[in-house]
């Protein structure tokens, strides 16, 4: 994933490193032809983002509406345990789990905790990395230092060590995962967008509203925050993607989701015994999450294209 | 230079204290206390006292920090409550194998990636690009507990070539124990292939728009010669970086990977303590790790302006 979270800001590495970074896995996306050949791989690509906007729609609305579909409960079950896919009965058309749990329902209804944590996370991570940023950014100083500091022990803790840290010693439940999950996404954002304030902040137009006698707050929140929507929103997708798979990770290894309630790296986990003989309880999951966070890097990348200024300057 | 060193340093050092400060405060986050997380639901209120002041976690925070920093500078994280081992022990014992798992994924990522941008950027905007580009993506969307379980499968139930799980160490011969660690590397490095692979095909495809290798293929050389001795190295320096980097979400990989195939590694060594309660060893891994990395990132900072001459300069000016 160019989603992964300690990636955009290394632990220590230099602001100018970072952004370097996010320019350059975002133009990997973008056709660098040495012959003008554009207009073939823009229609590729083009494909390829409808694909991902597709599939982003019908996982959502899948999951808003899990309630309402006519699925079986995901913790009952339904028929014999490890039943494989594509038998003709519509609750265990993706087969069935260990316990003889409908492996549709179990998708669907993991796929809305999925997302939700995901979305949350996500969300409350960018909205105080971005509060933190653009304090940092528009300050300097003092301020600006202790902000970069805090960043800086945070993005040294490895993302899937602090979690697991963070898990040993609060019960993993879903209120906790978002907060955990949400302390990883801060920096990122913060980075982000201290880098963005400094350099609205040379503008022109910030000079004119200072002058006319606009407040701190009033040039922050009016006038540089809405120009930094746009680069920072594009972010969120592949930001939501690594969140996505930090949750399963977790769910995964057992600390993430408790049980009952699926989610997709939980049931993994719950196949990978049995892979053997029923690989379709690794397979199932596995497709949903590599289609999931396929479409939302790519959503990320055609949207980053689209609104991040760093890269067109 | 010096003056940049040291500045460095100092910011890594500043960076450490916090981090273990974060570790220390981590404890006190506990419902109730550390004590009464590892003893359990069960424990008397006299037990998690006694517990609490075992582990001098029944002082005030500064103190406490104040005697954990005295003790991890002398290579001290403390002892394990449950199996009394201290947690340096179980460090030293397991980091061999997460070590090697780290060293050849990035090895096999790097190799991999490298071969794949310079044909890609080579060929640039043809079908052969947009087919390791596309490649590149969909790798990217492949986490290592995804990837794992998978190439399990595929690897060595359908193929039987590797082991399911297990660990063979080097002292039973190089050849197991490379099979013991294919499936696992490989689970790991396809997310890394992808993000180095990206990076590096931006910077080549620029680099090879530059003016010196322009006068270099007009000098009558060889594309492939310009590639790899003009083109390559002052495309890969922000590959450095990221390698520093993605050392981060690597340990993690390691974590997923050593859990998955039984790995003896840090990672499990983690895993378990959190399945046993030792807050004490979690703890200890997590700092040691954050640590290392720190020191790393720092590293790789630093070789910049060894490798680079032109960033030398700058930071003499």
């Amino acid at each position: 994933m160019s989603a992964d979270l300690s990636k955009p800001a290394a632990a220590g590495g230099g602001a100018a490193v970072a952004e370097k970074q996010a320019v350059t896995t975002a133009a990997g996306g973008e056709v660098t032809s040495a012959e003008p050949r554009v207009p073939t791989v823009r229609k590729q690509r083009s494909v390829l983002v409808y694909f991902a906007y597709t599939w982003l729609v019908l996982i959502i609305v899948l999951a808003a509406i899990a309630s309402l579909l006519p699925l079986a409960k995901y913790s009952i079950p339904v028929d014999a345990p490890r039943i494989g896919p594509f038998g003709g009965d519509f609750d265990t058309v993706l087969g069935t789990d260990n316990q003889g749990r409908s492996i549709l329902s179990r998708i669907v209804f993991g796929a809305r905790v999925s997302l939700l944590v995901g979305a949350v996370a996500s969300l409350a991570g960018a909205l105080v990395g971005t509060a933190l940023g653009m304090i940092a950014g528009y300050f300097l100083g003092r301020i600006d230092a202790l902000i970069r500091l805090l960043t800086d022990a945070l993005l040294a803790f490895p993302p899937l060590l602090l979690l697991l840290a963070l898990s040993s010693i609060l019960t993993p439940s879903v209120k906790t995962l978002i907060i955990g999950l949400a302390l990883l996404v801060v920096p990122t954002f913060t980075r982000l967008a201290r880098a963005n304030t400094i350099s609205w902040s040379s503008r022109d137009f910030i000079m004119a509203a200072r002058n006319m006698g606009a407040r701190r707050r009033r040039i922050l929140l009016r006038e540089i925050l809405p120009n930094l929507l746009p680069g920072l929103g594009a972010y969120l997708p592949i930001v939501m993607a690594a969140m996505i798979v930090a949750e399963g990770s977790l769910s995964f290894l057992g600390m993430g989701i408790p049980p009952p309630t699926p989610s997709w790296g939980g049931m993994i986990a719950d196949g990978k015994d049995a892979v053997a003989d029923h690989p379709h309880m690794v397979m199932v999951p596995a497709v949903f999450i590599f289609l999931t966070v396929f479409a939302l890097n790519q959503a990320g990348d055609h949207l980053r294209h689209r609104f991040d200024r760093t890269l067109h300057d | 230079m010096v003056l940049t060193v040291l500045q460095r340093l100092g910011r890594s050092v500043l960076v450490v204290l916090l981090v273990a400060l974060g570790s220390v405060l981590l404890l006190s986050l506990a419902p109730g206390s550390a004590a009464s997380v590892i003893l359990g639901e069960n424990a008397t209120p006299e037990m998690i006292d006694e517990l609490n002041k075992e582990l001098g976690l029944d002082r005030p925070i500064w103190s406490q920090y104040l005697h954990w920093l005295a003790d991890a500078v002398t290579g001290d994280f403390g002892t394990s409550p449950i199996t009394h081992q201290p947690v340096t022990d179980a460090i030293i014992e397991r980091l061999p194998v997460t070590i090697e798992l780290a060293v050849l994924a990035l090895a096999f990522s790097l190799f991999v990636a490298v071969i794949l941008a310079i044909i890609s950027a080579s060929l640039a905007g043809t079908w052969v690009d947009r087919a390791i580009t596309g490649l590149s993506s969909v790798f990217l969307s492949v986490p290592a507990f995804v990837a794992g379980p998978v190439l399990v499968y595929y690897g060595a139930v359908q193929l039987g070539w590797f082991p399911v799980t297990g660990w063979n160490r080097i002292s039973e011969g190089l050849g197991p124990n490379l099979q013991s660690a294919i499936l696992p590397v490989l689970a790991i490095s396809l997310t890394e292939i992808a993000s180095f692979h990206r990076l590096l095909r931006t910077d080549l495809v620029a680099t090879l728009r530059e003016d010196f290798v322009g006068a270099a293929r007009a000098k009558g050389m060889g594309r492939g010669y310009v590639m790899l001795r003009h083109a390559l190295r002052p495309s890969s320096f922000s590959l450095i970086t990221l390698v520093g980097i993605n050392l981060g979400r690597l340990i993690g990989g390691t974590v997923i990977v050593e859990a998955l195939f039984t790995l003896p590694g840090l990672g499990q060594l983690v895993v378990s303590s959190i399945n046993s309660r030792d807050v004490i060893t979690v703890q200890g891994v997590v700092v040691f790790v954050a640590i290392v990395y720190v020191v790393v990132n720092m590293l790789v900072d630093l070789s910049y302006g060894w490798l680079d001459p032109r960033t030398r300069k700058v930071a003499r000016a």
